[in-house]
């Protein structure tokens, strides 16, 4: 059997740092709490983590393509007001496709300005993070939506709904990750979505169409952003306008918990799975172990660093570098 | 000039980078009140010896003298401190400022309580544009000056201290005539304070015009120095370029095809104008010229990365728009570009998906990129091009510098261009390979395909050319056949000097 050297081992960590991290986490709180692992728990867990996690899947792209997306989040909010209105005026078969029309439009609104005007993506988002707030309150006209006839409509069947007994919440946050992943990893657009993110320059001179591809990318974000409205009206079939709010800083957390990196060019969408679920799993774990609900915020976030921090340390190589 | 104590003198300076020796066993001196050019090809090790002068790299060996004291330079700040004072090629100037604050930037006058003394900043900044004869004074926004007067502040910046020495750099690369009977002005006028002055630059003329000794490196080694008024510009080249290159002449002996490209008046508003040329099949032009003379502007032209304001490019006889280098690769050209790592390449992906990146749509099975024929092109261009690499999921940034360099050659090549264009194809790659990619560019000749060399190197360019395109500031100064050219008349053409004996 072969030697397990140091040097294998900080290797190991290295590479799979997040995941050592995300058991370290799952051991910790199991040891705290008996019931952490329970199936109903872990189910529950990752049922609650769908919505932020098919988020994540798009953001992921457009994280790799070089790009941010802070829009998420409000873009989530209007998606959902938009699909429970639709929902009793068109009824739920029309109000879908138009809810991810609409919302793929403002993707593409996005994905023009960042990817053909190339205007700063953090900016631009940050502007449509309150754009889209405002839209969603003027369709609105800030009140909270509900649907009229919440035992009558098979729309519940995305957030509430089972397929052999796995919620479909779960299913489709599964399956579109297995779709995207194929997409990232398999097919020449997945490839130039890495070229274009690791050296924009370099794509172009590769006769890459850089900004095509930056466009893409934010539509895909803004159709996970879609399926992530969708499941969530139909988990409460009514909402308030803020439903979204604030989730887009949880979504670039999971995805850079993930290991994808802020400059373009690296991550997974497997990464990012784990990503989300390790933010799923601390606030779980916090819950349980009884923390005040407000103290979780602080706790969370300062977990999120560590991990982060332990992160770039076991690729260094060492806690701390005077160059990054 | 007198014999004086030099104002500033080097002893035998050596800087070795990993597998490079960057400067050899490099001394000389600077006199007060001379000015001393300094020459060499690009990569003689000019900027690394200035680099060590103004403390941003430590020589290995070899000490540095001000007026015979020995002096270990830390930063360019302290180089300042001690009278060494550097007017760079690119001006570092805060746009947003005025003239007065970029000229004391981190050293404005105090009054109490830190706050700026204003007048006598304005004072003492109006002395000194005084003596420079400028026509701008102290609050003038630096953003409104012509180039030509911010690079009057940035000498004014250097005349805030007493210096002992000034280096130059280039100081006439972006400057009209006008402009640099103004600079030699102040060049004299500094001479005439006892400023010892270090004039780098490539053009014969000037030279010749306004310095009074020069010495030549060439790979890193000292090659002597001669005094201006007792030698020539043949003489200062033939130290440059030395005796014991191969300066065989390849010109192709197969028979060449017809006209793949040919580039009739093209013009790219200010960076270049006018430039015709044509290249057939089985034929490497080269094209040579300093750095800023237009040559890598017309290949981005050609590759549709820049539209061109005038002219026209024709392939095969037919005139083309070519709008992006998607339609360019469309149309059967290719550029391996001059920036290897900037341009060239994604170092975060492996060898085999940089390789197979421009055509990645094309090798597909089903909805998928088909793993298997990505593969068999890596294999097939690996072997083809002798390119070592462990495997080819080794990620391209740890590639060495030729073998990077090879990656980017196969990914053209794999693409079957009709017009190659490689630009400064052994730029900072080692010996070996250097010669194994000159021999990779005649093969390619040698099989058909029209090849454009873009080289700042001129063995490099007499080597594999069977015609050079010399340029000078955006214009074609003349076209030799391999037969005619000679190592005099290409440096001539390149340095603007309009050729009277024509062969």
């Amino acid at each position: 059997m072969a030697q397990l050297t140091r040097k294998d081992l900080t290797g190991f960590l290295a590479r799979q740092g997040i995941l050592v991290a995300f058991a370290l986490f799952m051991i910790g709180f199991a040891l705290a709490n008996q019931r952490f692992l329970d199936v109903d728990n872990v189910f529950g867990v990752i049922r609650s983590s769908a919505i932020l996690g098919i988020m994540a899947l798009g953001v992921t792209f457009v994280v790799i393509g070089g790009n941010l997306d802070l829009s998420v989040g409000s873009m989530m909010s209007f998606s959902t007001i938009v699909v429970l209105d639709l929902h009793d005026k068109l009824g739920p078969t029309l109000a879908i496709p138009a809810m991810f029309a609409l919302t793929m439009g403002l993707g593409a609104f996005i994905g023009f300005l960042v990817g053909y005007l190339k205007l700063n993506s953090l900016i631009v988002t940050l502007g449509m993070l309150s754009a889209i707030h405002g839209l969603t309150l003027t369709w609105s006209g800030g009140k909270n939506m509900d649907i009229a006839d919440k035992e009558g409509t098979w729309f519940s069947v995305f957030g509430q709904g089972s397929v052999a007994g796995i919620p479909v919440p779960i299913l489709m946050f599964a399956g579109l990750a297995v779709v995207l992943s194929l997409l990232l990893t398999k097919t020449p657009f997945g490839r130039k979505v890495y070229a274009v993110g690791g050296n924009g320059t370099a794509a172009t001179f590769s006769g890459v169409p850089r900004a095509r591809v930056v466009f893409q990318t934010y539509l895909i974000s803004s159709f996970c952003v879609a399926m992530a409205g969708l499941m969530q009206a139909s988990r409460s079939l009514g909402s308030q306008n803020t439903v979204g709010q604030g989730m887009e800083l949880e979504v670039l957390a999971a995805v850079i918990l993930g290991g994808a990196s802020l400059l373009g060019g690296s991550g997974t969408i497997f990464k990012t799975v784990i990503g989300v679920l390790i933010l799923g799993f601390i606030q779980n774990g916090l819950l349980l172990v009884g923390l005040e609900f407000y103290v979780q915020y602080v706790v969370t976030w300062v977990i999120i660093i560590l991990a982060v921090w332990l992160d770039i340390a076991a690729k260094r190589g060492r806690l701390w570098s005077p160059i990054a | 000039m007198t014999d004086q104590t030099p104002a500033l003198r080097l002893e035998g300076i050596v800087k070795t980078f990993p597998g490079v020796r960057a400067l050899d066993d490099v001394s000389f001196a600077v006199l007060p009140g001379e000015v001393h050019a300094l020459m060499g090809e690009n990569g003689a090790g000019k900027s690394t010896l200035m680099k060590v002068l103004g403390g941003i790299h430590q020589p290995d060996t070899g000490q540095i003298f001000i007026a015979e004291q020995p002096t270990v330079m830390t930063s360019p700040l302290q180089a300042k401190a001690q009278g060494v004072v550097f007017i760079h090629q690119e001006l570092s100037l805060a746009d947003e400022l005025s003239v007065a604050e970029n000229i004391f930037l981190g050293e404005l006058p105090r009054k109490s309580l830190g706050r700026v003394d204003w007048q006598a900043l304005y004072d003492t900044t109006d002395a000194i544009l005084k003596t420079l004869n400028v026509g701008f004074d102290a609050r003038t926004r630096v953003g409104d000056l012509s180039i030509a007067n911010q690079q009057m502040v940035e000498i004014a910046r250097a005349l805030t201290v007493d210096p002992r020495a000034v280096i130059f750099d280039e100081p006439t690369a972006s400057l009209t005539d006008a402009e640099k009977v103004v600079l030699f002005d102040v060049i004299a006028d500094l001479k005439g304070r006892g400023v010892g002055i270090i004039y780098i630059s490539h053009r014969m003329e000037e030279i010749f015009k306004i310095t009074d000794r020069i010495s030549v490196l060439r790979d890193g080694q000292y090659r002597g120095t001669l005094e201006t008024a007792q030698t020539d510009e043949d003489e200062v080249t033939q130290l440059m370029i030395g005796r014991s290159l191969d300066l065989s002449r390849n010109a192709s002996h197969h028979e060449m095809g017809d006209v793949a490209i040919e580039v009739r008046d093209l013009s790219c508003g200010k960076l270049y104008q006018d430039v015709s040329f044509s290249v057939r099949r089985g034929e490497v032009v080269g094209f040579y010229g300093l750095v800023g003379a237009g040559r890598t502007e017309i290949a981005e032209t050609i590759f549709g990365l820049r539209n061109p304001s005038a002219g026209s490019i024709l392939l095969d006889g037919q005139e083309v728009r070519i709008n992006s280098p998607v339609e360019a690769i469309r149309h059967g050209i290719s550029l391996v570009p001059e920036d290897r790592k900037g341009q060239g390449l994604v170092l975060s992906m492996n060898c085999r998906d940089n390789m197979t990146l421009p055509q990645v749509d094309d090798l597909t099975a089903g909805p998928f990129v088909s793993d298997g024929a990505e593969v068999a092109i890596f294999d097939q261009y690996r072997d083809k091009l002798d390119i070592r690499t462990p495997g080819w999921r080794q990620l391209v940034g740890n590639l060495s510098g030729g073998n990077q360099q090879k990656i980017v050659i196969g990914k053209w090549l794999s693409m079957h261009p009709s017009v190659l264009i490689v630009d400064e194809p052994t730029r900072g790659i080692d010996v070996g390979s250097k010669s194994e990619i000159h021999n990779l560019i005649r093969g390619l000749a040698a099989q058909g395909y029209a090849v454009i060399v873009i080289s700042s190197e001129m063995p490099e360019v007499l080597h594999v050319s069977d015609r050079i395109v010399a340029m000078y500031h955006g214009r074609v100064m003349r076209e030799f056949t391999s037969e005619e050219v000679s190592e005099d008349s290409l440096i001539q053409a390149i340095s603007g000097i309009e050729s009277d004996q024509v062969a």
